[in-house]
């Protein structure tokens, strides 16, 4: 049985499955409406969360937090369930879900997932992708960060919903069951945006949001003379793995952010939405300038400071570009 | 970044697929746009191999001192630190820990055995009988 169900490749894939998962429904919102009313933009530098022995720098919330926000905004009921140390009840629950003619998202690890490119299977156990069909004994999964639909036998998908480490899926899966007739998307789009201007500009901890992104910046000037070149390298490579790998649209979610601005201004026919677009879009821009200059810096692993120092005082840069920018936005929103 | 910029660079989508990304097109409209990839990443993402291989390197090492058991191999190629490893094979830390000793690894029952390599995806045999080059 395979369900008439639409592939779409998405730059992020938690809000891509959602987006799917709703349209299927007849509820057409796209991913960058839902990234943008879950406030999914965001900067943290967690240097007590190690990846891989790496202090963690992420340039969103923790995995499912943007759509449980923006489910909640829109006023969208999602069943949620977990198995515990059950992957068989989960599979079992799984195809019982899918009898009922139901694609279900499910939480796996990308360690495990066989289809992706050998490059891109690290452990990482939050990502999201929509089962949509079983024919013997073979899933239909659509995973919006391929370009095609693809396929997990049996055993593949429950070892990936069943993968161990940091934010292990527990078998997770989760579909609409309550969808509004009628969405007012303007308030939930203010409240979206109000949260992003709140959380990248007032958390009192100097670790998240603009003041995160300078206290970054004076660690990586460190790095070099701290962890001696092969390992700032390291440090180096991941920051930008962070904001280009697996699925951020380009950017860290800015160009993303972007689109949505886009969108919003003409759900609310504002032309200021437009406008900033396209200053979201230069900041943008200078990410993929910082992603470009760092990888160049950790190429063959040198020791020259001149590199960290280069892209260090470009995120400053960044960081006085976002905090007016959202000092802007949320004047607009006011 | 304009739609025509998007680069497409060859590389850690082997040609398997191509990524999103979004990008503004002539009219200046935002358009989710495909990328074969771009050449910044390849080099972090090599980076992020060259530091796994490194660890394989060091593990074996340990195993030609005789400090080390197999297990230590296929951990590090596995991606895995003790904490991980401790929670596919469903056993305690300092368990792990002393299956990672030559001695331990040498006491582990044919069950443990099954365990490991189960999670390594290997046989049994290629577990036990494992040299480093």
């Amino acid at each position: 049985m395979k369900l008439d169900f639409e592939h779409i490749p998405a730059g992020h894939c938690e809000n891509g499955v959602i987006s799917s998962l709703l349209k299927y429904h007849g509820l057409n919102l796209s991913e960058a409406m839902i990234f943008g009313i879950g406030s999914g933009y965001f900067f943290a530098y967690m240097p007590f969360v190690k990846v891989n022995g790496i202090p963690l720098a992420s340039f969103r919330p923790v995995p499912g937090m943007i759509f449980s926000r923006a489910a909640k905004r829109l006023g969208i009921k999602m069943k949620k369930q977990t198995f515990r140390k059950q992957p068989k009840r989960a599979m079992d629950e799984l195809d019982k879900t899918l009898e009922k003619k139901l694609p279900v998202g499910v939480q796996t690890g990308v360690y495990h997932l066989t289809y992706f490119p050998p490059a891109y299977r690290f452990h990482f156990n939050a990502h999201n992708l929509t089962v949509y069909g079983k024919e013997d004994g073979v899933y239909h999964i659509s995973d919006p960060v391929m370009e095609y639909p693809t396929t997990l036998t049996y055993k593949e998908l429950k070892k990936a919903r069943f993968a161990k480490g940091p934010l292990s899926p527990n078998g997770k899966m989760y579909y609409p069951i309550s969808i509004p007739e009628e969405l007012d998307l303007k308030p939930a789009i203010i409240k979206g945006i109000k949260q992003t201007c709140d959380w990248m500009l007032t958390i009192p901890v100097p670790l998240f949001g603009v003041k995160g992104i300078r206290y970054l910046s004076k660690r990586v000037r460190k790095w070099p003379d701290k962890l001696g070149p092969r390992k700032a390298a390291s440090y180096l490579a991941q920051l930008v793995r962070m904001l280009e790998e697996i699925g951020t649209g380009g950017a860290g979610f800015r160009f993303i952010y972007a689109a949505f601005l886009q969108e919003a201004s003409e759900v609310m026919d504002d032309q200021r939405y437009f406008e900033l677009s396209k200053e979201m879009t230069k900041i943008g821009d200078k990410w993929r300038n910082f992603s470009s200059l760092a990888a160049q810096t950790c190429k063959g692993r040198s020791s020259d400071p001149d590199g960290y120092n280069t892209v260090a005082n470009l995120m400053l840069e960044i960081a006085d570009d976002e905090e007016r920018f959202f000092t802007e936005l949320k004047k607009m929103v006011k | 970044m304009e739609k025509d910029k998007v680069p497409q660079d060859e590389g850690i989508t082997g040609g398997v697929t191509r990524e999103v990304q979004y990008a503004v097109d002539k009219d200046g409209k935002y358009v989710k746009t495909f990328s074969k990839g771009w050449e910044a990443k390849n080099i972090v993402n090599e980076l992020a191999w060259e530091d796994i291989q490194d660890m394989v390197h060091e593990a074996d090492e340990k195993i030609k001192a005789g400090k080390a058991s197999p297990i230590m191999h296929f951990m590090a190629k596995n991606q895995m630190d003790i904490n991980l490893l401790a929670d596919y094979v469903e056993l305690s830390k300092w368990k792990v820990k002393r299956h990672l000793k030559p001695k331990g690894f040498r006491k582990l029952k044919q069950e443990q055995l099954v365990n490991y390599a189960k999670v390594f995806n290997i046989s049994t045999d290629e577990l036990i009988n494992f040299k480093p080059e």
